[in-house]
């Protein structure tokens, strides 16, 4: 279960690592400036994606102290 | 000194017929009017970028009903204390705020290539951050409370104080001035210069969707807010 934790999160920051920074960078303004700004929704809908898993992956770990906690009980 | 007179003739001169068969003006051109396929309005600044009203958008619909929902269960709660109703209140009202927050996000981002910089200290955007803030605290609310039902019971108070400021910071307020936000000045938010008729196919349908994701959030918010609360004894 730890390893699978981790797991998702790596993968998140390796996301983030590598959309954000060509998403947001100053100097490479042309990129999200090309074909009519398209980019910017793809920015937009990477911003929605990442927010949802975000708070989902939080969820799950509630559920995994839940999971301990009633495990202990038993 | 003006010309009195024009007059057009037809040209006598010899041109090349190959070069007249080329043109367009030796085809009639039909139903130039006709709109086929799906198109979009094509906007100065904008440009492609308006798909964003698919994402952006419905991200301020998506919160709305939310925290509606969030409010109708605390009113409820107030009415009748039982835990199911506060549970119900603060995960939609969580949920709410997770979209409320994208929807920030996503605005900044879309703003820093529409308007030039992601904050510009728009009207709607400070009415919206005062209105997330506002919703922030009843979350501190809650927690700030060592009795359950003490928490719960002020927090569903402050939920209804919440509510009616939202409705103001949200709707009311950025309408009397200049945004730059469309809709701006008493305008309604969607004109045709906004949305045609092919974005109202896909849009109306976003919203739907987007609801139903965040109530499938919260939903969940609440099933295990309600194991958590059977876990600890608190039953109801």
């Amino acid at each position: 279960m730890k390893f699978f934790m981790v797991r998702i999160f790596s993968m998140i920051v390796l996301l983030l690592a590598i959309s954000l920074p060509a998403a947001f960078a100053e100097g490479n303004r042309d990129f999200m400036r090309e074909t009519g700004k398209i980019n910017v929704v793809v920015a937009v809908i990477l911003v929605i994606f990442l927010g949802i898993v975000w708070y989902l992956v939080r969820l799950e770990r509630q559920l995994t102290k839940l999971e301990h906690l009633t495990k202990d009980d038993a | 000194m003006l010309p009195a007179a024009v007059s057009l003739s037809r040209d006598t001169g010899t041109v090349a017929p190959e070069l007249l068969d080329d043109s367009w003006t030796a085809h009639p051109v039909q139903k130039i009017h006709v709109q086929s396929g799906f198109s979009f309005p094509y906007q100065n600044v904008i440009y492609e970028s308006i798909r964003n009203t698919y994402f952006h958008v419905p991200m301020w619909f998506v919160l709305l009903f939310l925290f509606v929902a969030s409010v109708w269960y605390s009113v409820r709660y107030l009415r009748d204390p039982n835990p199911e109703h506060d549970r119900r209140a603060s995960a939609y009202a969580e949920a709410g705020l997770l979209f409320g927050a994208l929807g920030l996000v996503t605005g900044m981002v879309w703003a820093n290539y529409a308007w030039g910089k992601p904050w510009s200290n728009d009207i709607k955007q400070l009415m919206t951050a005062v209105a997330l803030l506002i919703y922030m605290a009843y979350f501190i609310l809650r927690r700030s409370f060592d009795e359950y039902e003490k928490g719960a019971r002020l927090a569903a108070v402050y939920n209804v104080f919440a509510f009616a400021s939202l409705i103001p910071l949200l709707y009311i307020v950025p309408r009397m001035f200049a945004s730059l936000h469309p809709g701006a000045t008493g305008n309604p938010a969607f004109g045709s210069q906004d949305l045609d008729n092919t974005m109202r196919a896909v849009f109306y349908p976003a919203i739907i969707g987007w609801t139903l994701l965040g109530f499938w959030i919260a939903e969940l918010r609440i099933r295990y807010q309600r194991l958590y609360d059977k876990a600890i004894g608190l039953e109801g």
